[in-house]
């Protein structure tokens, strides 16, 4: 007889064992995606009848009806270009207040969104559609291909996202994956992805660095690889800085140089497009040639320019001398030197550019690895681990969260609760404590970000812990904790914990950090280490004298009486001393001032003590006494 | 159960790196939710736990600074709240000669040699740490602990005011 077994719906043991249904990577990226199946240790991207694996990030919803996705939905974009969305990746997650981070960039009619999200929404063929539908759309032409060539079903897959994805963004990543029909295994980093390819299928083994320059954004990771091990030791990047810079600089070039022989120079939107299509062009020209040229045609007059390496490559210098500046620091970061370094991966279309691979050789002191396709490698990669997730392969990806967690406290300052590049899932708490007496709330701000105050900060979520039982300023202690999981994604909740009083409230954050603000937070964070360490200092000299007038407001309330109306006076000017300092920017002041208050009130603080104990024994028989020092 | 506990090792200042990251990745591929993909909801939460109290272990024991203060604790060695005040005459005359020597270091060789001197001296007070938690001397723990944390924060910032230089001269 066989026992029936009896689940809880949705918790069938191992639903994908001896399944037909396979799992795949997807890159899916701003500009192209890519999907590929691993088999055996050994991974291939999914081409098209024509052979093509990368299929254009591109959407259309054409004015006849439909959805068309890749090559199809770019034809379209001539013809009728409010119909078509591309780089659809640079909204995932963002809400309202973004906006003005894509504002002039995305040629669309963008409007804020409503519902618990806040996600934005673009007003495309008529329709308002979120970028989880658009993105969606994308994957589902993914999904689609990917069953033709594998003649199975597809249901699920590893997706890539960039490792400064914050968490809005990778929810935003997993909704999009759902509404596609696909079931997200794991949300894994691009650059991470990355370095699996080469890991695996070339059986790599030491410290490992991921270079990945994109169009518009630059990640650099450092990895330690081991026996089947991936460890992800630091990760760092600027989501602001990529070959797009590149093409920008060549078409500036262009249009000085029509401009210098007076050529008509009307510049609109679309010989704007023109300029960087063709610097984009010669870029990709100059990648395996020293010279390059081409014909700019605006407004029916034609201009010739030609464009040599050594021109090229001064144009760019700063650029890529960023991307190094960056690398050295997440290098720095894991207590690492470029010495250590046994291999560079090159990932993305802009490591293409001779300069980058020079430096980045001269940087490491090695020629980078390149014989896996940059525009394929994070997929192949992200299929290798599809396969080891549900194949029970015996790969181990550890890996970091990018930006520090933390919390604002008085005065805000930021206190890290979840430093960058802690392995993940992790799980952290930190008590606070009340700042006032009888305090019956206190209000909860998450952020992200490198920075020592909060105004400088990305603010990810707000919350308020109410039910605090009255008690005296500092006897609270409220625990609040912090959980990241292994896909990077974050819980946030908080009790009070000394009366029994528990109450725990929990957060998910439902939109954050645009991809350009982490870059520019990271960066700021190096460059205003000192400036910020000054401001925190200051602040915490203030945060220390209010609560230091606080109290002693409170004990003069209480016991005002002890002290002469001289001594009360003395008192009371030195408060307004203490007041004024703490509006100026001088810490040694606020801290002078603090001190010469504290001095001052010194006998009273005495006093109210003797009191305090001759009441507390008042009243009491020696005997009861004699059994209490016992204790 | 204590970190050391936690990774099958002994509860020492001295650990063999390798050993840590061996117990580490074992236990890892144990518990690493990636692991239980498949698995029902209850255990795939205890797994992710699992995992993230081997992170902390890993990334407390992996760090001999911050491997230092947790065996301390373990010891009972209280220490003031993060470096607020400093009560050690000694340390407080050092720190104040070194924090006017960053402040004037001009070049930046003159601040690389501060940060390594500084990085030399973490290095001596680890070395002198070992024979101080097998006496169990807390006091002398506690002022050699208090010295280190003040040493790491100047490495610190003296590699901070590094990148500032950096920066304003690129």
């Amino acid at each position: 007889m066989t026992l029936l077994e009896i689940h809880e719906p949705g918790e069938t043991p191992l639903p994908h064992a001896g399944e037909g249904s396979l799992a795949v990577g997807i890159d899916l990226g701003t500009t192209n995606s890519v999907v590929a199946i691993a088999r055996d240790g050994t991974s291939a991207a999914l081409h098209d009848e024509t052979g093509r694996a990368l299929v254009p990030s591109v959407v259309a919803y054409p004015a006849a009806g439909g959805v068309l996705v890749g090559d199809e939905a770019l034809a379209l974009a001539a013809s009728e270009p409010r119909n078509v969305v591309a780089s659809i990746k640079r909204l995932m997650g963002r809400g309202a207040a973004d906006l003005h981070a894509v504002a002039g960039v995305l040629p669309y009619e963008v409007e804020p969104g409503t519902g618990e999200t806040d996600m934005v929404k673009l007003r495309i063929g008529g329709k308002a559609r979120s970028p989880v539908e658009i993105s969606a759309e994308i994957l589902k032409a993914l999904r689609a291909r990917a069953e033709a060539a594998l003649e199975k079903p597809v249901e699920r897959a590893v997706i890539t996202v960039p490792a400064y994805f914050d968490d809005a963004a990778r929810t935003a990543t997993r909704d999009a994956a759902r509404v596609a029909g696909l079931e997200v295994l794991r949300l894994v980093n691009e650059p991470t992805a990355a370095a699996l390819a080469y890991g695996l299928d070339k059986g790599s083994e030491g410290l490992y660095a991921v270079y990945d320059l994109g169009g518009g954004t630059f990640d650099f990771s450092l990895l330690r690889l081991e026996k089947g091990v991936f460890q992800v030791l630091a990760t760092g990047g600027d989501t602001a800085l990529g070959g797009d810079d590149f093409d920008r600089a060549i078409a500036e070039r262009m249009l000085d140089e029509r401009r210098r022989d007076g050529l008509a120079d009307q510049l609109d939107e679309t010989s704007v497009k023109a300029a960087l299509a063709l610097a984009r062009h010669m870029k990709e020209q100059l990648s395996d040639r020293d010279q390059t040229s081409g014909r700019l045609d605006i407004a029916g007059t034609p201009s010739f320019h030609t464009l040599t390496l050594a021109e090229f490559d001064a144009m760019v210098e700063t650029y890529v001398a960023r991307t190094l500046d960056i690398s050295r620091s997440v290098l720095a970061d894991a207590g690492m030197v470029a010495a250590d370094v046994e291999g560079v991966v090159l990932v993305g279309g802009s490591t293409r550019v001779p300069l980058v691979r020079t430096k980045v050789a001269g940087m490491i002191g090695k020629p980078p690895l390149t014989d896996i396709d940059p525009d394929e490698v994070v997929a192949l990669g992200a299929a290798l681990q599809a396969e080891a997730l549900t194949g029970g392969g015996d790969t181990l990806l550890l890996d970091v969260t990018p930006l520090s967690l933390g919390l604002e406290t008085m005065g805000g300052i930021v206190e890290k609760i979840v430093p960058r590049n802690t392995p993940i899932p992790a799980q952290l708490a930190q008590d606070f404590t009340t700042y006032q007496d009888g305090q019956s709330a206190m209000s909860i701000h998450v952020v992200q970000g490198e920075r020592e105050m909060v105004a400088d900060c990305r603010s990810l979520a707000r919350f308020e812990l109410l039910g605090i039982p009255p008690m005296t300023a500092g006897a609270a202690r409220i625990r609040v904790s912090f959980a990241v999981d292994a896909d990077g994604l974050l819980t946030v909740a908080a009790e009070e914990r000394t009366t029994g009083v528990v109450q725990r409230v929990e957060v998910k954050p439902s939109y954050g950090l645009s991809h350009e603000d982490m870059a520019d937070m990271l960066y700021d964070s190096m460059d205003n280490a000192e400036a910020d360490m000054n401001l925190r200092l200051l602040t915490e000299a203030r945060v220390e004298a209010r609560r230091g007038l606080l109290a002693l407001e409170a004990a003069l309330v209480k016991d005002g009486t002890l002290l002469s109306v001289g001594e009360r006076a003395a008192i009371d000017a030195a408060r307004a001393r203490l007041e004024t300092a703490m509006e100026g920017e001088s810490r040694d002041e606020i801290n002078a001032a603090a001190e010469a208050l504290e001095a001052l009130s010194k006998p009273f603080a005495e006093r109210r003590m003797d009191r305090g104990i001759r009441e507390a024994l008042s009243g009491m028989s020696m005997g009861d006494l004699e059994s209490r020092v016992g204790e | 159960m204590d970190h050391f506990a936690r990774l099958g090792l002994p509860a020492a200042l001295d650990l063999d790196a390798v050993a840590l990251d061996r117990a580490y990745f074992a236990l890892q591929r144990q518990w690493h939710p990636d692991r239980f993909v498949s698995r029902p909801p209850d255990e795939r939460a205890r797994a992710s736990a699992e995992a993230a109290s081997l992170n902390e272990a890993y990334r407390t024991l992996k760090d001999p600074l911050s491997r230092a203060f947790y065996l301390a604790g373990m010891a009972g060695v209280n220490l003031p709240g993060d470096g607020k005040t400093i009560d050690d005459p000694d340390l407080l005359m050092e720190a104040m000669e070194a924090r006017e020597a960053l402040h004037d270091a001009g070049s930046l060789e003159a601040i690389d040699k501060l940060a390594a001197d500084a990085r030399q001296d973490i290095q001596k007070a680890l070395a002198g740490l070992s024979s101080l938690f097998l006496a169990n001397d807390r006091t002398a723990i506690r002022k050699a602990l208090l010295r280190l944390r003040y040493l790491d924060k100047f490495a610190e910032e003296a590699r901070a005011r590094r990148m500032n230089i950096d920066r304003s001269n690129a």
